[in-house]
């Protein structure tokens, strides 16, 4: 039950071959018996889940009718607000923290009669790129236990590659979604800036947030993307605009289909063994029929600068929030107020966050404001230039997701911008507001998975999901499971 | 370019961020390394380039001014470190 995608297990349940509780019971015991070794998991809502999973079978007896994923187990990333439960970006400053209310993607996902399981790893706030930066637990890749999961959403993507739960969600910044399912062999699809609601997201960086689904296939990815994506009033920058059905469209080709190379994307830096999947990638695509057009985004080899320049600011400012007065870490020692929020700062946040939050500090201060912040703004629309014409040549654009395969847990802790370069090939649709999506595309010789990136302009996730699939269709890399030994453990949440 | 510890102590505190004696020797490091990073963006000719602060054209976005429920009190409190009765207590603002 745990090997199948989504579609077979919404058929099974639809037509009572199995009940919902016994579909989560079985996920919760994959959880039991993997996640000691991976360790996706922060928290695990095993009574919750088996009660939402109950009504949903009592209301399908009944024949009411049920949402698109009544009784899918669903794993939420620790950032993403749900009532009443732990909510605590994987930091010592939310450690204890209830929000009183829900994200607006967990409603829509009660609406849909999803099973919502258990919260998910995470770097602590999303900023990282290989979960190692939260302050709970390390999060390991399931197909090589020394490695790391990528990041942010490293224990979504963790937890559906090693089959603990069909899907999840997670949150994409600057690539925090589409990196770590390349890395865990999965699909990540981070939508177009303003399609999905980030009421309730713990924000990091307000105009690059976004929040997606992980998923073992497109077809998954699809489904809940068109359960959490539209208009909500609670987000202003939330787009109104009709809602593509990407689930009914996704088994339709693109014909005629133009996709779009960069040189940019396979410059130095870029893994001998990923460079070859994904050009082989590129020649199934023609083999079905794609053209394949040269393109150029002169101005990507600044992504990576500007984009640390904007994502710290913006965090900088969001985070001030955290004072110790409404929420969060208080510290106990404390000579006056301002003495208060600085201890409190300091002990509640780690060495990652502190990081950004100087930097932003630092890029918005008086005297540097233009000479940082500003000129990187400029570059960010320069770059948002370059899709704009590359999209008028062709209907996607095609490369890696990630430079190189999941790295050795400790390999890059200790050199932040060897990290951040983890990130060059997703930040730009971030800074542009693009959709893209990770999909698998092969694995290394020492077996370790490879993903393909397919970029579209914003709002196209419906055409961006039917390019996926066609590859998908004609592929069977998604369908490669890692090998775990089945241990009798108990889950220890990692707090 | 290299940034002196003052300097970012300087940021600390704009930050309220406190630092030990050894996250300061750090970050002073690694802040100077990556804004030398940065600093390739100067490299770009941006003249009469519009900065752009977000990906869609974004407007103000009004709704009725309409009465409606709020966050009751007891559960916007229930996370405070520390309250007195209705009221967030913090250290004296004023002496």
């Amino acid at each position: 039950m745990l090997e199948r995608t989504v579609t077979e297990l919404s058929a099974l349940l639809a037509c009572r071959e199995i009940s919902a509780e016994t579909l989560t019971h079985e996920f919760l015991q994959a959880i039991r018996q993997r996640d000691p070794q991976v360790r996706a998991f922060l928290h695990v809502d095993e009574s919750g889940a088996l009660e939402q999973a109950r009504r949903v079978d009592v209301r399908r007896q009944r024949g009411e009718p049920l949402g698109p994923l009544a009784g899918v187990p669903v794993a939420i990333k620790d950032n993403l607000c749900v009532r009443g439960q732990p909510t605590t970006c994987a930091s010592k400053m939310l450690q204890t923290y209830r929000p009183p209310y829900d994200a607006h993607v967990i409603s829509r996902l009660r609406q849909a009669d999803a099973v919502l399981i258990g919260r998910t790893n995470m770097d602590e706030f999303a900023m990282g790129s290989s979960t190692e930066n939260s302050a709970f637990q390390i999060t390991r890749n399931p197909w090589d236990l020394e490695r790391i999961p990528g990041g942010s959403s490293g224990g979504s993507a963790a937890a559906v590659a090693a089959g603990e739960v069909p899907l999840a969600l997670g949150s994409d910044t600057g690539g925090s979604i589409r990196q770590p399912a390349a890395l865990c062999g999965i699909v990540g699809l981070k939508p177009s800036y303003g399609r999905v609601s980030r009421f309730g997201l713990v924000a990091f960086a307000s105009s690059l947030d976004q929040i997606g689904p992980l998923s073992r296939d497109v077809t998954g990815a699809a489904l809940l993307l068109d359960a959490i994506a539209g208009h909500d009033p609670r987000d202003s920058t939330s787009v109104n605009r009709p809602v593509p059905a990407c689930r009914q469209t996704v088994e339709q080709p693109v014909r005629p289909l133009t996709l779009g190379i960069a040189r940019e994307h396979f410059e130095a830096g870029l893994d001998a063994e990923v460079e070859q999947s994904v050009r082989e990638a590129l020649k199934v695509y023609e083999s079905l029929g794609a053209k394949i057009a040269e393109i150029k985004l002169p101005h990507s080899k600044y992504a990576i600068a500007a984009y640390y320049l904007v994502a710290t600011a913006e965090a900088s400012s969001n985070l001030a929030r955290y004072d110790g007065v409404h929420f969060g870490h208080r510290s106990t020692e404390h000579q006056d107020l301002i003495d208060m929020y600085c201890r409190s700062r300091g002990e509640g946040f780690g060495a990652e966050v502190k990081r950004r939050i100087m930097l932003g500090t630092y890029a918005l201060s008086s005297g540097y404001k233009d000479a940082y912040y500003l000129k990187a703004l400029k570059i960010r629309r320069l770059i948002h230039d370059d899709f704009a014409q590359a999209f008028t040549r062709c209907d996607a654009i095609v490369g890696p997701t990630s430079p190189t395969p999941a790295f050795k847990i400790g390999e890059r802790i200790t050199d932040p911008l060897a990290m951040y370069l983890a990130d060059i090939y997703t930040i730009s649709a971030n800074l542009a507001g693009l959709p893209g999506i990770s999909i698998p595309c092969g694995f290394t010789k020492t077996g370790l998975p490879i993903g393909l990136q397919i970029l579209a302009a914003p709002f196209e996730e419906e055409k961006l999901l039917r390019i996926a699939r066609l590859f998908e269709r004609a592929t069977d890399w998604h369908t490669r499971r890692p090998k775990l030994a089945e241990l009798p453990g108990i889950h220890e949440p990692g707090r | 370019m290299s940034l002196t510890a003052q300097e970012v102590q300087w940021v600390a505190h704009l930050a309220r961020l406190q630092l030990t004696e050894a996250e300061l020797e750090t970050m002073t490091r690694q802040l100077s390394a990556i804004v030398a990073y940065v600093d390739q963006l100067k490299q770009v000719n941006t003249d009469g380039v519009e900065p752009m602060a977000h990906a869609l054209a974004i407007h103000n976005v009004f709704r009725e001014d309409e009465a409606a429920p709020s966050l009751p009190a007891a559960e916007a409190l229930a996370n405070a470190p520390q309250r007195r009765g209705d009221f967030y207590r913090v250290p004296a603002v004023l002496d």
